[in-house]
């Protein structure tokens, strides 16, 4: 079925999104566990029950993030060039996380001494919360807009620094981010656990889910009264050359929101985000820890195209010189390698999502407090 | 204007990354297979001995397997966040596989590691082995994609230059997938990997035997490991012939430095055993040459010639000069929305890379001067020295495990592996085939040198826009990071071969011991 450019992008858009949902879905499982690690434990069976819920699975989990940077790498080379160099050392630190919390994971359990494995302990939190908090920030920053240009040849340069990111609004997104996988790990951890350790995860994860309602309307708000957005002026060609210099942009207050008066569709989004949160701190009181998982996992959904609708179409918008910001039509890859990519990921992305529910269904059942202290397959 | 200080410091932050990631990944490639081998046995036989064997492995492995996965993730980044030009500019060709091998081989990999460890009492024995054959099988999958990634950068097939959006865009996959550099490079890698999975268990398991310890354990560890290593080991320097010669059509320059040969030679050319390559004078000291097997290695034939470093240098003038119309057509025309580039300068468009190279000399590059140009053409020349010295340790490795593998076949195929020489021998190679692993690397990336891909980007240009100090500040943070996280695996590692093997009924003692209360 031969498409044209301007769907392909579209679809990639789509794709972007749900990749990203995937991530924080799936990862959520592991950085909302981390996030909770000091609060919700007080024993060290308790510890290991947490670490062995997710043991099994963290490695798949992590990939979602992997295969979101080379499918935005594949798909939105520009993006991955622009983010990724300009909000350079939060890049560095979100990967110290990520790479502490694999090492953290394997190495606590191999020592008995009770000083390794609190500063284990200690690691295994900073490498959730870190990226979590990064993760947010840097979406934040997309809605206020970052200092990048480009020269005639498409070089970038980039004008911010570390602190230039930690404006108070994206600071507001990086909040938001932490409760919403917060909430994610602690209803995975509820269906995961029993007796203290699951009730304990119930109440943080209504806790977060809390949190996440208040902080989206305060930054909903915040976007309406206190952000410039961008807006696209003239005719959009949307199967034009990926070259971002091509176009004027201006900024308004309020622009952000102007998606959601031209297309009403575009509230089902945020209708989500907020039922989900809702769902899953009525589930998890009622204690049905696994439907508490699945409203979760569509209030994450919701948050992130909420974001996505806000900003269409819009990529990465630039401060420095709005009319070179990013956009879906003129920052993606090549019609062929959309097309090839679109192919790939229909083929592939059933089959992962196949073998990944059985895996997670042979895995089924809680992890005791008792089963971890009698049986050696509990590996962490 | 080019910052060379980010320049240098993003290289020297890509290279030792790369190096130290490659310490995890060839165990991960060799032992993931090995383990598979090992637990099919047990399967077949039902003896208990080979379970007990592939927990053991697999307890090594997975020590292995998780700092392969930690600082796997920092490659990926790195491309964006060091290398952005880069990103931009090659991308829509780069970054496919990259993707693809996320959604073929990590997926696969990462989702069913968790179950080798976790799944041995919720699985049956069939379908245990079915996952770690999976998890084998992925490892595998991610080796090709990522060297079809890297052998693009190697050999830039299958892609054009779209003046529209100033970059280079994909013409064709399958060009890029079928790459014969990639073949080679594949088989190569994963042999290489297996040799390093095969000379670890051996090296282990003759630790036991001159320890007299696990000797169950030990004699068949040593029995599996040295007919696989002895496989892969042919394997690695057939293929390893095989990037030559694949390299020999596509990186002349690559292979002239390699071997230090200055002049072209009249065919066949011969191959220099020993020699120290004076870079000042452009020739090669205390030669010692076997004459025709260059020749041989690289042309697969008796009259083609092997061009030497001082022809190459020629001919990478002219195509500068060559390259240098469309350089400028670009600067007026390109990027705009209808820019077509026009016939008579499609050959010089070829070449824009080779006039990338004078950006380094200065900025306005159509007033360069002949000097300027010649300058530029001498900045192809890789560092001769370090690719000669290093080809030559690891093709003498490569050798010596092939001999080593052999020994260890004979003996074991007569069950005299006890012999106390041979298992000292064997021991104390541990660390050999990450030597030849490593330097095989630096052959192949250093000695791409100016280039990040070939005959297209100079490297110089590929480098983000950041502030060396920032790049100074990460390169700092990942030497003393990755260091502790060496030391503090090595020591695991070694605690957990001192533990050795243990039965089913010792690691539930093992494990039931309750950790201190806190």
């Amino acid at each position: 079925m031969p498409m044209d450019y301007a769907t392909l992008r579209i679809i990639w858009w789509l794709l972007l999104g749900v990749l990203l949902t995937g991530f924080a879905v799936m990862d959520g499982f592991d950085l909302g566990v981390a996030i909770l690690y000091p609060f919700v434990p007080r024993t060290e069976t308790q510890r290991r029950v947490l670490l062995n819920a997710i043991g099994p699975v963290w490695e798949g989990n992590q990939v979602w993030l992997i295969l979101g940077g080379g499918a935005v790498f594949a798909a939105w080379p520009l993006l991955y060039a622009a983010s990724f160099s300009g909000f350079y050392l939060a890049m560095m630190l979100a990967l110290l996380g990520l790479i502490l919390r694999p090492v953290a994971l394997t190495f606590r359990g191999k020592f008995d001494s009770p000083t390794w494995r609190a500063s284990w302990d200690w690691t295994f939190f900073v490498s959730g919360f870190v990226p979590s908090l990064i993760f947010g920030v840097a979406f934040g920053n997309l809605f206020v807009g970052t200092p990048f240009r480009f020269d005639s040849a498409l070089g970038m340069e980039y004008q911010g620094d570390l602190f230039g990111l930690l404006n108070p609004f994206s600071l507001l997104c990086g909040l938001t981010s932490v409760f919403m996988l917060a909430m994610q790990g602690a209803t995975f951890l509820a269906s995961k656990s029993e007796g203290d350790v699951s009730r304990r995860a119930g109440n943080y994860g209504s806790l977060a889910a809390a949190m996440l309602i208040a902080l989206l309307t305060i930054a909903g708000i915040w976007l309406a009264i206190g952000v410039d957005g961008f807006r696209v002026n003239g005719e959009i060609i949307k199967d034009g050359p990926s070259n971002p210099l091509l176009k004027v942009v201006a900024r308004s207050r309020g622009a952000w929101l102007a998606n959601y008066q031209q297309m009403p569709a575009s509230f089902l989004a945020p209708a989500l985000a907020y039922s989900g949160a809702l769902g899953a701190a009525f589930f998890l009181r009622k204690g049905t820890a696994k439907l508490a998982v699945a409203f979760s996992s569509v209030s994450i959904a919701g948050v992130i195209f909420t974001a996505g609708c806000s900003l269409f179409p819009f990529l990465l918008p630039s401060s420095l010189n709005p009319d070179q910001s990013l956009t879906v039509w003129d920052a993606s890859s090549s019609k062929t390698t959309l097309g090839l990519m679109l192919v790939v990921a229909l083929i592939f992305l059933p089959i992962v999502l196949a073998y990944t529910s059985w895996v997670f269904h042979v895995l089924r059942g809680p992890v005791t407090e008792a089963a971890i202290e009698c049986d050696e397959d509990y590996h962490y | 204007m080019v910052d060379l200080d980010v320049v240098s410091l993003s290289r020297l932050q890509f290279a030792l990354t790369a190096l130290y990631h490659f310490l995890f990944v060839p165990l991960t490639l060799g032992l993931s297979v090995l383990l598979a081998i090992m637990e099919s046995v047990y399967v077949m036989t039902g003896r208990t001995v080979w379970r007990d064997m592939t927990k053991f492995w697999g307890t090594l492995f997975g020590i292995n397997f998780a700092m392969g996965v930690a600082t796997g993730v920092t490659m990926e980044f790195q491309f964006g966040t060091n290398w952005s030009h880069y990103s931009h500019y090659v991308g829509d060709i780069f970054g496919a596989p990259l993707a693809i091998e996320g959604l073929m081989a990590f997926f696969l990999e990462g989702t069913f590691v968790g179950l080798f460890f976790f799944g041995w009492k919720r699985l049956s024995k069939v379908q245990h082995l079915t996952v770690t054959w999976l998890v084998a099988l992925a490892s595998n999958f991610s080796a090709l994609w990522i060297l079809v990634a890297n052998s693009w950068m190697q050999n830039p097939v299958g892609a054009h230059f779209n003046p529209q959006t100033m970059r280079m865009e994909l013409s064709s996959f399958t060009e890029v997938l079928f790459n014969p550099v990639a073949q080679s490079k594949f088989v190569h890698t994963v042999s290489a990997g297996y040799v390093t999975g095969a000379v670890f268990v051996m090296s282990i398991g003759a630790y036991y035997m001159l320890r007299g310890r696990h000797r169950d354990i030990a004699r068949r560890s040593l029995t599996v490991a040295a007919s696989f290593g002895l496989a892969s080991a042919l394997s690695v320097v057939v293929l390893g012939d095989e990037s030559g010669y694949t390299a020999g059509f596509n990186q002349k320059m690559k292979i002239a430095a390699i071997e230090a040969m200055w002049e072209t030679e009249p065919p066949p050319a011969s191959f220099t055993l020993f020699g120290v390559p004076d870079l000042k004078t452009e020739t090669t000291k205390y030669e010692f040459r076997i004459p025709w097997l260059l020749g041989l290695i690289a042309t697969r034939s008796i009259d083609t010639p092997v061009e030497g470093i001082k022809p190459l240098v020629e001919m990478a003038e002219g195509r500068i000069r060559n390259g240098l119309p469309g350089y400028v057509w670009l600067g007026k025309e390109g990027g705009g929305p209808t820019a077509e580039i026009p016939q008579d300068l499609e050959s010089s468009m070829h070449d824009l890379g080779y006039a990338f190279l004078l950006k380094r000399i200065r900025p306005d590059i159509e007033n360069a001067s002949e000097e300027q140009i010649h300058e530029a053409a001498m900045s192809t020349i890789p560092d001769v020295a370090t690719l000669f010295f290093s080809f030559r340790i690891m093709v003498a490795l490569g050798f010596y495990f092939i001999a080593m593998f052999g020994v260890a076949f004979y003996l074991a195929s007569r069950r005299r592996c006890g012999r106390p020489w041979f298992l000292r021998m064997v021991m104390f190679s541990l660390p050999l085939p990450w030597i030849a692993a490593e330097l095989g690397w630096v052959v192949a990336e250093y000695g791409r040198q100016p280039w990040i891909i070939d005959g297209v980007l100079p490297t110089f240009l590929g480098v983000s826009n950041v502030p060396a100090k920032d790049v100074a500040l990460s390169l700092a943070g990942f030497v003393l990071f990755y260091t502790v996280l060496a030391v503090i695996d090595l020591v695991l590692i070694v605690k957990y071969v001192r533990l050795g093997p243990q039965t089913e009924e010792e690691l539930a003692t093992f494990h039931a011991a309750p950790a201190p209360a806190q």
